[in-house]
């Protein structure tokens, strides 16, 4: 379910690094929770982030979520694709629905971010809990 | 996301069907119920356009009966319930003493001695506490709850759908009209009464047979395209329809002028609890009433964001979300009576920006008859 080549939060966003680029989406486990996603708002390309800080925002029908940065960076790329088709989230949350792309300022942060098998038992936790 | 503890919340008698369903279930006024299924948009779009099953049971029964019942609901209520025939339903507010909203309620004229009460989940226990108490003249009155599980079939396809497991001719039933008969094998007040702006019926029978009504009225209406729809889409589908949501539009700091439900509101009848505040607040009219906006940019404005208009604040939304069917994000919110004008242009704080938007007439949708 949740690529083994991929970092997660405890927010629920995902990050796979390739080179000294990040790519930031949200994961299943997240757009199973927000359901049917209408409205796609990402960063302006160019602008610096810290981790932590809020990236965009994804609203449900139901409900508003913030995404937060899991690196320091900067944006190189955003999908654009996703102010059209919003839904994407929804049906390719680990690939298709990628949201931004971050060069990153200090790599060393990845290492502080779940694995795949950490994050999967993170989820089944609270999924445990529901 | 926060997940409550299920222990001590109150089920409906689908609580496991629900769970077999894989719904998404939330904690909605003390009660788990599912908020979606299959998904909102979806539930929402197969409603308008073909049939949804809803699992109400949630909902509150009060019963009241005798000689002196149609003067308790006449003293408690501020629609006339004397002009109802028997078999015949209609939306009223429960007052206080102050013209406020204790609750939002469906009156059912069962006989000249007995009225049968829909009331909202969360208030069902201090409703029947408000009525009891303002129980002057020795009515009757039951907290009846636990004895029914609700369901709603609702779309252009429901009574298709539903004329498939009943005798009744479901088509004599006029609209906010009821009668009983056998649905399924089982005993239902049929009432052709609805939350979501479609034809359709809701039925009220006892909890044991439950499953049995559910699935059977699955198995009758997939492959007409009902799905089973969840409190997500039931919000969604009231909110384009314009119908107001206890706790959100209307509460008891909310009058029925001002809410917009002055056919409700009938001061004429005689005496009730409220009446004086009504009167004189109709005479000296609202500073505030209730009106519905549209977007005009795609940022969607939620429940409780500023309302803003020549610089200062003037309101708050009171519900806002995206409209599936109409593809428009949609707005409620009071605002002062000088910009309820259509083609007024206010703005909403979005996140710390300000969104602009337009008064619009309300319903926001309208079922083609």
């Amino acid at each position: 379910m949740y690529p083994s080549d991929y970092r997660y939060t405890k927010e629920h966003e995902w990050i796979k690094v390739s080179g000294d680029t990040g790519t930031i989406g949200i994961t299943d486990y997240a757009q199973h929770e927000l359901g049917d996603v209408v409205f796609v708002e990402l960063p302006d390309v160019g602008g610096k982030i810290k981790a932590g800080d809020v990236l965009g925002t994804i609203e449900s029908v139901k409900a508003v979520s913030e995404i937060y940065s899991p690196v320091t960076g900067e944006v190189t790329e955003i999908n654009t694709a996703l102010t059209t088709t919003p839904e994407t989230v929804n049906s390719d949350p680990h690939s298709a629905a990628w949201l931004v792309k971050v060069k990153l300022a200090n790599p060393a942060e990845i290492s502080g971010l779940m694995d795949a098998a950490a994050y999967q038992a993170f989820v089944s936790e609270k999924e445990a809990s529901a | 996301m926060t997940s409550p503890t299920t222990t001590q919340l109150r089920k409906t008698a689908l609580n496991a069907e629900h769970r077999r369903l894989k719904a998404k279930m939330v904690n909605f006024g003390g009660w788990d119920m599912p908020v979606e299924y299959s998904g909102i948009l979806s539930e929402h779009m197969a409603t308008r356009t073909a049939a949804g099953l809803f699992d109400v049971s949630h909902m509150g029964e009060i019963e009241v009966f005798g000689e002196e019942a149609l003067a308790l609901v006449q003293h408690v209520t501020c629609n006339d319930a004397s002009k109802l025939a028997i078999g015949q339903a209609h939306y009223s507010g429960l007052m206080t003493a102050q013209g406020t909203f204790v609750d939002d309620l469906l009156v059912h004229k069962i006989s000249d001695k007995h009225y049968f009460l829909c009331v909202n989940a969360g208030n069902q226990d201090q409703d029947f506490e408000h009525i009891r108490s303002n129980n002057r003249t020795g009515a009757q009155i039951e907290n009846a709850g636990g004895r029914y599980s609700q369901l709603a079939v609702q779309g252009p396809k429901a009574l298709g759908i539903l004329q498939g497991l009943t005798n009744v001719p479901l088509d004599s039933i006029a609209y906010y009209h009821f009668t009983f008969g056998d649905v399924d094998g089982v005993d239902c007040l049929i009432a052709r009464t609805g939350y979501t702006g479609e034809d359709g019926f809701e039925i009220y029978f006892v909890p044991e047979h439950s499953e049995k009504m559910w699935s059977d009225l699955m198995d009758a209406g997939s492959e007409e395209g009902m799905i089973p729809c969840g409190l997500g889409a039931r919000n969604t589908l009231r909110l384009e329809a314009s119908m107001c949501l206890y706790g959100h539009e209307i509460d008891d700091t909310t009058t029925p002028w001002e809410a917009g439900l002055g056919w409700i509101c009938k001061p004429n009848k005689g005496e009730f609890l409220g009446r004086e505040a009504l009167v004189r607040q109709k005479e000296k009219g609202v500073e505030r009433v209730l009106a519905g906006f549209e977007m005009n940019d795609r940022l969607i404005a939620r429940d409780g964001c500023a309302v803003w208009a020549g610089g200062k604040q003037i309101g708050r939304v009171t519900s806002g979300s995206p409209a599936p069917f109409l593809k428009k994000n949609i707005v409620m919110a009071y605002v002062p009576p000088e910009f309820r004008a259509s083609g007024t242009e206010i703005t909403v704080e979005i996140r710390g920006n300000q969104s602009p938007a337009r008064i619009v007439p309300m319903p926001f949708y309208k079922r083609a008859k």
